[in-house]
């Protein structure tokens, strides 16, 4: 039997919320958690937005953010019960003990300091060695962690290493005090798939390495399946299912943990050949006081009823495609032609018909729709400026498109921030659709949200096109919502489609090595795939 | 609703009894504006309760008189100066290049004057009317809060829900009025407060120099001007002026702090 390093009994958790207009409310966000973890062991916790997975990684550290109070339980670190340890107690004990690994390198690291400076600072500021001592020490977490140059890097600073390399160095940081216990959260969420796996990969070793033990939070079941032992599954602050890694992901025994296992189980048939409705042909463009073609020479075509996406990592130009096909970054050369003929590069040239046609969806729904605006303007807009819709006639068909977007009644008159992330996002198809556009520009629009919502809104994509045979034009990063959904595919590489054609062409071998690089990224619900990548791969990602 | 601040109450209470006091002076009033009444600057009595001024006049008449004369100065150039500097600001930045550096930078060149000297020359020049101080309150005014909405604006104005109302073919109109408006009125109505405070300051000492409201009109500065030389014996009618404008600058700030409290996200992020 190894040593426990946490335990943690009937954790509760609560927070104070102030909803507009009304009394201030306390609720309950993490409830009767309990769970313990073994030395060397990495636990995931999974679980959608909201559902307390950070809260509990924090509690780890005896800290709640923004006004959240632990409320009840005991959380035991090294069979001490640290809740009761007091503000010293607790500065002891942070960042020697137990240390942390954020999301965002890029926000976590102080931009005016070097890189050593700030991955020895705990373990300085506890004593626990000199700092020649903490320097080798770091040194070597920069070797095991594959960094290169890694007697060097920690004389650069943060913004001279890329974000896959920052959050290596953040790993670093962590385990630099060699602390019983590293609390990982979300480690690579905001890094690209072809970046992730190499962190992935490096946060593995460096935890089987040092023998630390881990909590590991993501929302992601495909890669927290890659690093950890066992997996605890959250909902609404509470444990849904708790497993080893390979009883959760072989043999979920729950109906949610098994909706996250099956997500992306999407399929669609593949279509007859259909004319093209828009083109972009030889698109190169340029920003504005640059010399640098950001898209150079980018042809593809949409064919009518028909969905191309376009896949690529960020800064390979797929939204500045977007961003020229409507019109808001004319090009230098090329044209956009849409049902043969070309359409006017800029805006404010356009008919509005032209702008009619062309609709998009963006990523973040919160911002894209007026936070003063009721659903019923947002959506009613569109059919007033388009199609001189008012007063009832308005209303009737803005509540015909809540139907046909599955949201029914009483939501007319809501502002969006009474709407749930699935619904917005719902809102702002609704909005491109009242427009009875003939092709849709959808900008990452999954991308935000957490899987099974993210589903729900492909099938409503899906069935959309199905009724009404509406293009879209998909952007996205994501190779399984692709396979989901996409007929063409064009794979973008600074600034080049370097692989184009139907989705059985593009997905089928031989592969050039930036699509296998690509194809190969993306996490699997396999256990060992993590292994089996790293030691087949052809290329080295570019955020590495 | 959520229960309003005892604070807030008090400052709402007397900004709504000076309001009143200004719209209703002919009633409440005890004797007229400008009506000699009795000896020169006589104490406080029961038949003038704040006492008389330096010609004789009923100090607190003048002083509900001078209310009235001042808080329509003050209210009308605060009006001026939000209409013409958030629809400039917006517009500066919506349409952004050229038009806003124009824009911008003729504000810059307004503000590089200290605003009071720059009152003092145009004033001299033109003939005194209250529409005359109003337009160069109000256009003085409008600077600052060109700057406020510009600077509000220019975040608003990258939103995506404003490049989708750009994508569907909205005019600069509705763009400035339907979609950035609504979403930049609680910076600017707290903002409103102080301006019109800053307004009631600027008209009074305009008075009190003597090129802002001409005599007999009654007005808070004006009334100071003309009993100042009393202090030098121990008369405190000068006092009951700039207590007035004291109390009236506080109290519509309780307010504005009020409001701005209500309506920033910054204080635990409550905002909506």
């Amino acid at each position: 039997m190894a040593e426990t390093v946490l335990e943690i009994r009937g954790l509760k958790i609560e927070a104070t919320t102030y909803p507009p207009g009304e009394p201030p409310v306390d609720i309950v966000i993490v409830e009767d958690i309990s769970l313990s973890l073994e030395k060397g062991k990495v636990m995931g916790l999974i679980g959608e937005s909201g559902a307390g997975k950070s809260t509990i990684g924090l509690s780890a550290m005896a800290y709640g953010r923004g006004g959240v109070r632990i409320t009840g339980g005991e959380v035991l670190l090294n069979g001490r019960d640290i809740l009761k340890s007091g503000a010293r107690g607790l500065r002891g004990l942070r960042g020697r003990e137990v240390t942390y690994v954020a999301q965002s390198a890029a926000a976590a690291f102080n931009p005016a300091k070097k890189l050593m400076e700030q991955v020895i600072e705990a373990t300085l500021k506890h004593g626990l060695c000199s700092r020649s001592e903490a320097e080798a020490r770091a040194v070597a977490l920069f070797g095991k962690l594959g960094l290169p140059d890694p007697e060097r890097i920690g004389n650069r600073y943060p913004h001279q290493v890329s974000g896959g390399q920052l959050q290596r160095v953040m790993t670093a940081m962590a385990l630099c005090p060699e602390p019983s216990l590293v609390i990982f959260d979300e480690p690579t969420t905001a890094l690209d798939v072809t970046t992730q796996i190499d962190v992935l990969a490096a946060i593995k070793d460096a935890i089987h390495a040092t023998g630390v033990a881990a909590l590991y939070i993501t929302h992601d079941l495909a890669v927290v399946a890659q690093v950890s032992d066992e997996i605890r599954v959250l909902r609404g602050g509470q444990t849904v299912e708790h497993g080893t890694t390979r009883e959760i992901i072989e043999a979920p025994r729950q109906d949610y943990t098994r909706a996250l296992v099956s997500v992306r189980s999407i399929e669609h048939q593949p279509k007859p050949p259909a004319d093209p409705v828009l083109a972009a042909d030889g698109i190169s463009a340029r920003y504005r006081g640059t010399r640098f073609d950001v898209l150079s020479e980018v042809s593809v075509d949409i064919a009518a009823g028909h969905t191309l996406a376009i896949v690529g990592e960020s800064g390979s130009g797929k939204s500045t495609l977007a961003r020229v096909i409507t019109g808001l970054l004319p090009p230098h050369s090329g044209e956009i032609r849409f049902n043969g003929r070309a359409l006017r590069p800029s805006l404010p040239e356009r008919s509005k018909t032209d702008l009619r046609e062309l609709q998009m969806i963006y990523q973040m729904a919160d911002v894209a729709m007026n936070p003063r605006q009721t659903v019923g303007t947002i959506i009613g807009r569109p059919l007033e400026f388009y199609f001189g819709l008012k007063g009832e006639a308005r209303r009737k068909r803005v509540q015909d498109l809540l139907d046909q977007i599955e949201m029914g009644k009483g939501y007319i008159d809501r502002y969006p921030a009474e709407l749930s992330g699935g619904q917005k996002q719902r809102v702002c198809i609704a909005r491109a659709l009242a427009a009875d556009p003939s092709v849709i520009i959808c900008d990452e629009v999954t991308s935000a949200l957490d899987p099974l919502v993210a589903d729900g809104i492909l099938k409503l994509l899906l069935d959309l096109q199905a009724q009404q045979g509406v293009s879209y034009l998909f952007i996205t990063h994501d190779l399984a919502t692709v396979k989901a959904i996409a007929d063409s595919i064009a794979v973008m590489y600074r600034g080049r489609v370097v692989r184009y054609g139907t989705k059985d062409q593009v997905l089928a071998p031989p592969f050039d090595d930036y699509t296998d690089l690509l194809l190969s990224s993306v996490p699997e619900m396999k256990l060992g795939w993590l292994e089996n990548v790293i030691a087949n791969r052809k290329m080295e990602s570019a955020g590495n | 609703m959520t229960r309003i601040p005892f604070s807030a109450l008090l400052g709402i209470a007397a900004t709504a009894l000076f309001f009143l006091s200004a719209i209703f002076a002919d009633l409440i009033a005890p004797y007229g504006m400008a009506e000699i009444v009795g000896g020169v600057w006589e104490p406080m009595s029961a038949k003038h309760w704040l006492g008389t001024d330096a010609i004789g006049r009923d100090l607190l008449s003048r002083i509900i008189f001078g209310g009235r004369t001042t808080i329509y100065v003050a209210t009308m150039a605060t009006i001026l100066s939000f209409t013409l500097g958030s629809v400039l600001g917006f517009t500066a930045a919506t349409i952004g290049g050229w038009v806003d550096q124009l824009l911008s930078r003729g504000v810059d060149l307004l503000m590089a004057i200290p605003s009071l000297i720059l009152a003092l020359v145009v004033l001299s020049v033109m003939p005194v009317t209250l529409t005359m101080l109003i337009l160069v309150m109000g256009i003085l005014d409008s600077t600052r809060v060109f700057r406020l909405s510009r600077a509000v604006a220019v975040d608003i104005a990258v939103m995506d829900f404003v490049e989708a109302a750009r994508l569907r073919g909205e005019g600069t109109r509705w763009i400035i009025f339907r979609e950035i408006l609504p979403n930049a009125l609680s910076p600017l109505v707290a903002e409103l407060g102080l301006r019109f405070i800053f307004a009631v300051l600027f008209i009074s000492t305009l008075s009190f120099l003597g090129l802002g409201v001409q005599p007999p009109l009654a007005d808070w500065g004006g009334i100071v001007k003309e009993n100042k030389e009393g202090l030098v014996y121990g008369v405190a009618a000068a006092l009951v002026p700039a207590i007035t404008i004291a109390v009236l600058a506080i109290s519509v700030n309780l307010v504005a702090d009020w409001v701005l409290n209500r309506t920033t996200s910054l204080k635990g992020g409550r905002g909506g």
